[in-house]
């Protein structure tokens, strides 16, 4: 068994897929803890349908397919996404869940209008255009992971340096605001961050799919912790697992894609941390209960022994 | 006569959507409907391999069950302490990587086309037609559709008043007596019944958008909820119509178009609605000031 996975493992090209499948999973689990602790789990989920008009636009507008100008165009697009969520929420009575369907919506319809518009014109080299939509990890290449390794370390370097910062504004920006410090730089920081996380895990597990990567792992790190840094560096790791785990079973067996694995992988993560973590788990909480049960019946019990001793003083009185 | 039954497919799957995105909108539960939308897949490929055929009726019992499920997944995590939107992103994203792999799998077995399942195609509609009665010019899509809109006109028209109850007060609604999480699933039962009976000719993704876009713009229009029905059901099949032309005119996506021009009619109302427009806020607020400074 370990020398089979070892032999899968030596294929250079496997390789590279599993260092960036997991880097994927790490920056997109450090940065969907914060977008949980901010309530704004689904922001990824809209920002990666909302990057498709911008990926198709930078697309017609240059014809080439090159991942830096991709990010451009998916990160003007998340941008006036969150800048139109913001207007309907503030100028009209419409919720903000609401103004997200309604943006995640109209901007992933204009674009697929604007992939059916070059799927039908002369824009040749438009193969693989389609493949964002359930992202293909098995045609990551090289100069694809060395992207991801450059971005990963940018957001791991920021989110270290500037933890304290992202801390404050997770719990309590108002206070944050009280002390000083820049929000609107921060927040915007954060969600540039969220962009390049949901972008180039576009490219590996799909539009529909990135969303899970932001918040299976945060979700299931909350469980193991209440303290911020563990609670972080867990989510990572539980990301960086389900994307190694994912790529290594879809390499092994024949035609089964890495995104849905790996997003099925982040999931089992969180069914064991619902089951099984200290204090919030499931099995705890049953533990705690029965415990609880115990020590009651147990009080009674001797209370009513008490009471039984304190009758019979009286009676011999 | 290709015309009319793609129109008439995109209308009544405006027609459905706008009846119970109403509900959606006023609940806060436009993104629980998202959630159906994705998660149905792993319902319909599962009645797929086990009916063995697109029989559509299979299909949108299997669908609606797998629908449930979700919002039941989601309700329990939900009171277990997880996010209420971090809740829905696990649950879906879960349900639909299921479906993903079960597609992949069995690539040989099913025929389903995941393209297809995300955007659908209602441009063949009319080519899929079904003997009913004896009636054989009718496509199948129709009669589906046809079916659900019937099926929620009885339900929405039996209970409209407990409905809306749930709508405006649950709180009232159960201190009346009315079984608020028996209408809750009904409404959830519904909305997953209605995915999957457009799913094959708007597409997963897009059902949303036909579900929380014309609601959202009646909202916009109206303060009753009768009215607000009707608008957001007229505003639907406008898309439908306007949709299906400016995709014929431009050679798009039809599924698409008729999204984007319901994001441009919500645009409309977000900006020039008589009573909730941004333009008759800002023409309030001018009125104020300047009767704020003729009585100071």
């Amino acid at each position: 068994m370990l020398l089979w996975s070892w032999s899968v493992l030596a294929d250079p090209n496997t390789q590279w897929i599993l260092i960036g499948c997991m880097l994927l999973g790490l920056m997109s689990g450090i940065i969907g803890s914060f977008a949980y602790l901010r309530k704004q789990s689904l922001v990824g989920d809209t920002l990666a349908h909302a990057a498709l008009p911008g990926i198709c636009i930078a697309f017609m507008l240059t014809g080439v397919k090159s991942l830096p100008l991709f990010f451009l165009g998916a990160l003007v697009a998340g941008l006036l996404a969150t800048f139109s969520i913001s207007v309907i929420t503030r100028y009209s009575r419409i919720k903000a869940d609401a103004a997200m369907g309604i943006v995640l919506s109209v901007f992933f319809g204009i674009g697929i209008v604007l992939l059916t518009q070059i799927q039908h014109s002369s824009y040749g080299n438009q193969s693989g255009l389609d493949k964002f939509l359930f992202g293909q990890a098995a045609s990551m290449i090289q100069s694809d992971v060395y992207t991801m390794i450059g971005v990963s370390a940018v957001i791991i370097l920021a989110c270290s340096f500037l933890f304290k910062e992202f801390k404050l504004l997770s719990f309590d920006p108002g206070f944050a605001r009280g002390l000083g410090f820049p929000i609107g730089l921060l927040e915007q920081m954060l969600m540039f961050f969220t962009v390049i996380a949901v972008v180039v895990g576009i490219q590996a597990v799909g539009v529909v799919l990135v969303a899970a990567l932001l918040i299976t792992p945060a979700v299931s790190a909350r469980y193991w912790t209440d303290r911020l840094g563990l609670m972080v560096s867990l989510s990572g790791i539980f990301g960086a697992i389900s994307g190694v785990i994912g790529t290594l079973i879809s390499t092994t067996t024949s035609n089964l894609p890495t995104g849905p694995l790996s997003v099925l992988a982040a999931t089992t993560v969180f069914v064991f941390s619902v089951l099984f973590a200290p204090r919030r788990g499931v099995c705890a909480k049953v533990i705690r209960r029965i415990r609880t049960n115990r020590t009651i019946r147990e009080e009674e019990r001797s209370r009513m022994s008490e009471r039984g001793t304190r009758l019979r003083k009286e009676a011999s009185l | 006569m290709t015309d009319f039954w793609i129109i008439a497919t995109g209308a009544l799957v405006a027609i459905s959507c706008g009846i119970l995105g109403c509900f959606l909108v006023l609940r806060k539960m436009s993104l629980i409907g998202d959630a159906i939308s994705h998660s149905v897949l792993p319902g319909i490929v599962i009645a797929f391999m086990i009916s063995g055929s697109r029989d559509s009726l299979a299909m949108l019992l299997g669908a609606s069950v797998v629908g449930l499920i979700t919002v039941f997944l989601i309700q329990i995590f939900q009171q277990s302490g997880v996010q209420a939107d971090a809740s829905i992103g696990v649950v879906f994203t879960a349900l639909f990587a299921v479906g993903v792999v079960l597609v992949s799998l069995n690539a040989r077995q099913v025929d389903l086309d995941l393209d297809c399942v995300l955007f659908g195609e209602i441009a063949y509609v009319h080519w899929n037609t079904i003997d009913v009665l004896g009636i054989d010019y009718i496509p199948k899509a129709v009669w589906i559709l046809g079916f659900t809109v019937a099926v929620i006109f009885v339900v929405i028209g039996l209970f409209y008043k407990q409905f809306k109850i749930c709508a405006f007060d649950p709180a009232m609604a159960l201190a009346c007596g009315i079984p608020v999480a028996l209408f809750h699933y009904l409404l959830m039962g519904l909305v997953s019944m209605t995915t999957v009976a457009s799913f094959e000719s708007v597409g997963a993704i897009l059902v949303v958008g036909m579900l929380i876009v014309p609601a959202a713009t009646a909202y916009l229009l109206t303060e009753r909820l009768s009215v607000m029905i009707v608008y957001s059901v007229l505003i639907g099949i406008t898309c439908a119509v306007l949709g299906y032309y400016s995709a014929a005119w431009l050679d798009a996506s039809i599924a698409g178009m008729m999204v984007t021009v319901a994001g441009a009619l919500f645009v409309l109302a977000f900006i020039f609605s008589p009573s909730h427009g941004m333009l008759a806020r800002l023409i309030k607020q001018r009125k104020l000031a300047v009767l704020h400074s003729q009585v100071s």
